[in-house]
Order: C-alpha cells, then sequence, then structure tokens
C-alpha cells in the first residue's frame, strides 16, 4: 500500500540529529547516582551560598521519599543509579564565535544548515558570526536593565532577586522530578525584566554562548516585572551534549500585574531519553503568559506546562505539538487554574503519531470557587498517519464556580488514501504529499513561531524525511 | 493522446468496469454521460492511479506510456489532470502555497514567486475569485461551488494535456457552471484534450464536445457526436438501458 510506504517515508522517528562529538569534560561528577554527598559536591563545586545547599539537599530528601509516578507514561526502566547528575563539558567555556571549539562548529555543519540559512536563523548565524551584533542587545538590554544569564550567574549576581523567587512557581517537593531538579539543578536562565520594559527581540539561550545551555537538569526562571514584555525561545534541534538517558527540567515563569510572558520551546530528543519536564507559570493581575511547546524525539516526554491565573484579568495560552514515532511515547498537554475572576485560557493541543508511537494528551482545566466569568477552550487535535498509531485523550476538568464558560474539543484525523492521491495527482511525491499535510496540521502552532524557528520546525520534518523512502 | 484498450477495474472484488476502450486524440473533448453507478468515477480515479482500485485486465497508455507503470505524481508530470468530484481537505495548507508547490513538482524550472503571483492573479481572475481566497486553507469549509471553481483554477495553474473532469458540473448553479466552464473553454487549443465525466447533458451547452459517449453497467454502449447528448437528455437513461442494458448482460 501506498500509505504504508508513505509513513515510512515520513520517517520522523528516525532520529537524525542523534550523532555526537567525543565529549571533553570540564567537570564530572567522580560517580554514578544520587545522594547527599553528590548534591553538596555539585554546589561546592559552584560556589553556592549555604542556602541554596540546603534548598538542594531538601529537595534530594524529597526526591528519594517520593515514589516514581505510575499515572502516566512508563518509567519502569529509568534507573536513577545510572545516571551522571553532574557534567560540565567544555565546550561552555567558548565567549564569541571564534572560541567556540571547532567540534560544535562541526556539528553545526552536520546539521546541514547552509551557511545563507544560518543568518535567515536569526539570531544564531548573526549572533555567531557577528560579535557585535550580539554586543550591541546586551549593551541595548543593560541599559533597559534586564537581566540575561545564565541560572547559575544570576545566582552569582542576582542572589537577592533569585532567593526571593527561586522554588515559588514549582516547589521542590511538588513532584519526583521537580525535586530530582532541585537537588541536582545546573544551568538554564534567568531573566528578568523591570517594570515597563518591553524586550523587542526574543531572547534565545542561543545569546548567552558563554553559558550552558541545555543541560540535563536546567533550571529557568524568568520574571516579568509590571507591565513588562518578553519573549523567550529556548531549544533546537542541535544534539544535546549529554550522554544520559534522563532530562529533566524546571521552567519557573512569573508575570506580575499587566506584563507579558511568551516562551517557546522546539525540543527534538534522542531516543534513550525520558525527557520529564515541569513548567508552571502564575499570572497577576492583567498578565498573560503564553507557552508554546515542541516536542520531538525522545522515549518518553511528560510535559504539561501550566499557567496559574492569580489575578483579575489574567489569561494564559499554551500552544503544543508533539510528534510520536515508533517506539515512542509523548505525554504532553497542558495545565490551567483559573483563581481569580475575569481569567481566560486557550489550550490548543496537536499531536502527530505514526507506527507503534503513541501521542497522550493530558489537560486540567481547574476552576476555583470565586473565579466567576472565567472563559476556556481546550481544543486537542490527533493526526495519525497509519493504521497502527495511537493516540488517547486524558481532559480532567474540575469545576468550582457556576458563572464560567469552558469548551472541550477534541479531534482525531488520519491521513487518509484519499488525501495523498489528491495531492500526488497535483504533481506531488508522496513524501511531499505527507509533508504537506503534516505541515498544514501544525500550521496553526507554526505560525505562533518567530519565522526562523517556523522554518526551522518545518525543515526539521523535511530533514528527517530525506532519503527515508524505500 | 489517450489510449484506453479492454479495460477491467475491481474494487473490493466487484468488477465495476467491464471492458471499456476509448481513444481520445489531441486537441479533442470528449464527453462520457451516465447514469449513476455505471462507472464514471471509478474510471476518473483509475485513469489518475488511485491507489484502491485494481485493474484485472487493459491497457491504458498516455502519449505511448502505459499509465499503470506510472505513481500518480508522475502522471500529473507527464501533463494528466483530474478534476475531483469531492475533492480533499488540506486543513492549514494555504490554497497559495498548495499552488505553489503543485506547479513547482509539474513544471521542469520552477518558477519565481513573483511570477508564479502574477499566474495566479491572471488565473484567479479568469476564475472571478476574490484574492483573498488564495489565503484560505485547501477546501476546508469551501462550498461546492467554490471547491468546484478551484479544481479548474489547479487546472489552469497546472496547464495539463489532459484534463478528466469527474462530474465537475454536479451541484453547480448556471452562474458557478458558466464560470467553469469558462475555464475549460480557456484552455482549449490544439494541445489540450479532456473527458469531460458527467450525468447531465447540461454542462456540454457551455463546452461544446467533439465526441459523446455513453456509459452503462462499466462499458461504452454507443458514441456519437454532440446530437448524441441531446437526444440522450431527450429520451433519458432508460432508453439506454433498454436500447442497450442487454447487451450488457451477455
Amino acid at each position: 500500500m501506498p500509505e504504508d510506504r508513505a509513513v515510512q517515508a515520513l520517517g520522523l522517528d528516525e532520529y537524525k540529529f542523534g550523532f555526537h562529538d567525543p565529549e571533553e569534560y570540564f567537570f564530572k561528577t567522580p560517580r554514578k547516582g544520587i545522594d547527599p554527598e553528590i548534591v553538596a559536591m555539585i554546589s561546592k563545586h559552584k560556589n553556592e551560598p549555604e542556602w541554596m545547599l540546603e534548598f538542594r539537599l531538601k529537595a534530594l530528601e524529597s526526591f528519594l521519599e517520593k515514589p516514581t509516578p505510575q499515572w502516566g507514561g512508563d518509567l519502569n526502566e529509568l534507573d536513577f543509579d545510572e545516571i551522571y547528575y553532574y557534567i560540565r563539558p567544555m565546550e561552555n567555556q567558548g565567549r564569541t564565535w571564534e572560541d567556540v571549539p571547532d567540534d560544535i562548529r562541526n556539528t553545526f555543519d552536520k546539521l546541514g544548515i547552509p551557511q545563507a540559512e544560518r543568518e535567515i536563523l536569526a539570531g544564531v548565524g548573526a549572533q555567531y558570526e557577528s560579535e557585535v551584533v550580539y554586543h550591541s542587545l546586551k549593551e541595548e538590554w543593560e541599559k533597559a536593565g534586564v537581566v540575561f544569564l545564565d541560572m547559575d550567574g544570576g545566582l552569582r549576581e542576582h542572589e537577592d532577586i533569585v532567593r526571593e523567587y527561586f522554588g515559588t512557581v514549582i516547589p521542590p517537593d511538588d513532584n519526583k522530578f521537580a525535586a530530582l531538579n532541585s537537588a541536582v539543578w545546573s544551568g538554564g536562565s534567568f531573566v528578568y525584566v523591570p517594570p515597563g520594559v518591553h524586550v523587542d527581540i526574543p531572547l534565545q539561550a542561543y545569546f548567552r554562548i558563554n553559558a550552558e545551555n541545555m543541560g540535563q537538569f536546567e533550571r529557568t526562571l524568568i520574571i516579568a516585572d509590571e507591565g513588562a514584555y518578553v519573549h523567550y525561545i529556548e531549544g533546537c534541534t542541535a544534539p544535546t551534549y549529554t550522554t544520559n538517558s534522563l532530562h529533566s527540567a524546571v521552567v519557573e515563569l512569573i508575570a506580575k500585574p499587566n506584563a507579558r510572558i511568551r516562551y517557546s520551546t522546539i525540543q527534538n530528543w534522542s531516543h534513550n531519553t525520558y525527557n520529564l519536564v515541569t513548567k508552571r507559570a502564575v499570572a497577576y493581575e492583567n498578565a498573560t503568559v503564553e507557552w508554546v511547546d515542541g516536542n520531538l524525539g525522545s522515549k518518553l516526554t511528560m510535559k504539561y506546562p501550566a499557567v496559574y491565573l492569580m489575578g483579575e484579568g489574567a489569561r494564559g495560552e499554551i500552544l503544543s505539538v508533539a510528534y510520536a514515532g515508533d517506539g515512542q511515547h509523548q505525554d504532553a498537554g497542558g495545565k490551567v487554574v483559573h483563581v481569580a475572576p475575569n481569567t481566560s485560557s486557550l489550550i490548543t493541543s496537536k499531536s502527530i503519531s505514526k507506527g507503534t508511537g503513541r501521542a497522550t494528551y493530558r489537560g486540567l482545566l481547574k476552576v476555583h470557587e470565586g473565579a466567576d466569568n472565567a472563559k476556556s477552550r481546550v481544543e486537542c487535535d490527533a493526526l495519525l498517519l497509519d493504521d497502527k498509531a495511537r493516540t488517547d485523550t486524558y481532559p480532567y476538568i474540575e469545576i468550582e464556580e457556576k458563572k464560567v464558560s469552558t469548551e472541550h474539543e477534541a479531534t482525531v484525523s488520519k491521513v487518509g488514501e484519499d488525501q495523498l492521491f489528491y495531492l500526488m495527482s497535483r504533481g506531488l511525491s508522496e513524501e511531499e504529499a505527507m509533508a504537506m499535510v503534516v505541515n498544514g496540521f501544525i500550521e496553526p502552532i507554526a505560525k505562533e513561531l518567530p519565522l526562523e524557528y517556523a522554518i526551522e520546525l518545518n525543515r526539521l520534518i523535511q530533514l528527517e524525511m530525506e532519503g527515508s523512502v524505500g | 493522446m489517450l489510449k484506453i484498450e479492454n479495460l477491467h477495474v475491481e474494487i473490493d472484488g466487484n468488477e465495476i468496469i467491464k471492458g471499456l476502450s476509448l481513444e481520445v486524440g489531441e486537441g479533442e473533448i470528449h464527453a462520457i454521460m451516465g447514469p449513476n453507478g455505471s462507472g464514471k468515477s471509478t474510471l476518473s480515479n483509475v485513469l489518475m492511479g488511485h491507489p484502491r482500485y485494481e485493474v484485472t485486465e487493459g491497457t491504458v497508455t498516455f502519449m505511448g506510456q502505459d499509465v499503470f507503470e506510472l505513481e500518480p505524481d508522475e502522471r500529473a508530470k507527464l501533463g494528466m489532470f483530474l478534476a475531483f468530484q469531492y475533492p480533499s481537505e488540506v486543513p492549514g495548507v494555504s490554497v497559495a502555497n498548495f499552488l505553489r508547490t503543485a506547479v513547482n513538482s509539474v513544471r521542469e524550472e520552477e518558477l519565481s514567486p513573483m511570477e508564479m503571483y502574477r499566474l495566479l492573479q491572471e488565473k484567479m481572475q479568469i476564475m472571478q475569485m476574490d484574492p483573498k481566497f488564495a489565503e484560505r486553507y485547501l477546501n476546508e469549509g469551501f462550498s461546492g461551488g467554490e471547491k468546484k471553481r478551484n479544481e479548474i483554477l489547479q487546472m489552469l495553474m497546472l496547464q495539463p494535456k489532459l484534463a478528466i473532469m469527474d462530474e465537475t458540473d454536479s451541484g453547480l448553479d448556471i452562474d458557478a457552471l458558466q464560470v467553469v466552464a469558462r475555464g475549460v473553454n480557456e484552455m482549449r487549443g490544439p494541445e489540450f484534450s479532456a473527458v469531460l465525466i458527467t450525468h447531465y447533458q447540461r454542462i456540454l451547452r457551455y463546452i461544446e464536445p467533439d465526441h459523446v459517449h455513453v456509459m452503462l453497467d462499466g462499458r461504452i454502449v454507443t458514441s456519437g457526436s454532440k446530437e448524441l447528448a441531446e437526444e440522450l437528455e431527450e429520451k433519458g437513461y432508460d432508453w439506454v438501458r433498454q436500447e442497450f442494458g442487454s447487451a450488457t448482460k451477455s
């Protein structure tokens, strides 16, 4: 059947970017596994204040106490004793593009991004090639009082702010993986935008070339003060430098009254990775928080970006797209909690599954008593690329208030023989036709991304398809 | 140009086309008329290569090539086109984006974005379509008439050598029918052939066929000039069944 061939052709689950260069470590824990000694070693290596060490050790206790959750994806093969909890690669020492080691540059070459296109991939090409651009941006931000550092740097340079907010949105005992991250976190971003400041150019993890970008246990904290605006973009299709199979990040966002934060991620993990991330935001009066979340790769992803609407008139939006290829389970969705009146939320979730891949939408909509006139809409759409693929939907809804308006819509569609035939009859090859259907399906998410990332997302799909027609 | 010989086609084990032969020359317009269930739509889908149908016997060649050796996209590149009776929806893909991809796949040299834009404007004007139409998602939420216009717009953009039109006239009001006919007549010339598949004679008032064939039970039972269509309209398909029905059962 041509349909099966087309599905083969798509081959998104073939992780093409899984190559890696030999790693040189700057620092690495002396053994696998986790205990108070390892945690203390990490903290000491980073020269952290005493309170952070205590925070970590308390979190470790919580991690060890909590059982592995059984309500979601299958975590039973995950062996916490087989993991190095802190690795700091040499590469992170690069300060400018020239300082970036050759093997990382080679990796970019292997990604096959042509020079011209690197320029288009805004920020990336321009910044790596021109230190000037980066520095002028940096100067501009600093002048406005914007802080954009890696989390370790943030702790060193702005200890007071970090101490005030760190772990307040996601407490260490929130869940087992948040506890683990709190105990061994390293890297991630720290962003503070002062009142009324609008950061026009998205802040990208790429800009922090002197910092640890995508650690295993990165920790990000973003605070937009009153009336501030910031768009933060994290992640890319570049290989991550971890050798371990667990990625467990924590991302906390705080949007003060009238502030707006948009957080966009596209991630493509190698197939042995458990990607277990806790992302949560609080939005105060008339503040807006938007999560745009793309999940590709990994063995199991469990990720449900959340927004707590704490102040009147606050708004939360979650857009997510997930692709589950053979052997993969994407358990993703979103959570919105309406605490204050006149709050609104929108969750749009799109999943694509193929072969033995399984895409799960797991969402929670909660409206507390007193959050009258809350409005919420949840839409989850699943696209199945063949007959074997699986999708499930678990939309939990808890409503304690009468005066609310909620809508929930779920659709499941399959790339059909007729659809492919139609497109092929216009001259598109089978793989082009399949890509067009898939790109169209994710278009509502792609159009929310900056152009260069939308290109990257589509390009990623195309790259995965190249040469895979049997 | 198109040569069908003794074609037999099955779907799920049922024979739908039972020995059909037809030859379409360059620049010719052929109308195939027939009642519901005579196998008209099966014929158009088989010619373009729909995977659900099984050809059990016979040959079809287009410009000397065996089309059964070719995938649907290869047939399109060779110059075949099918205007669908029920075109599929492709959410998230705009008409403009789709047409750009399609036009560039059938052409040897890609058009520049500017050339593409001009071509699209020109063809949409012929089809009396609002330029905003190009930004809509392909067939999603289109009315019946919009779908048919969009099919003809695609034909004008792709400039095929042979167009098969599967009941393009059905469900159209008289204004839409005229616009659709205008699109087809626009293509008419020594290098364009068409097979109009229809239930009614109505569209043939606007697109004058060179040959008319009547299809019944998976076969062409009689052929003639455009007067045959008029006779058919007058006497109805019951007359065809009476005249030719017994022959098909033998």
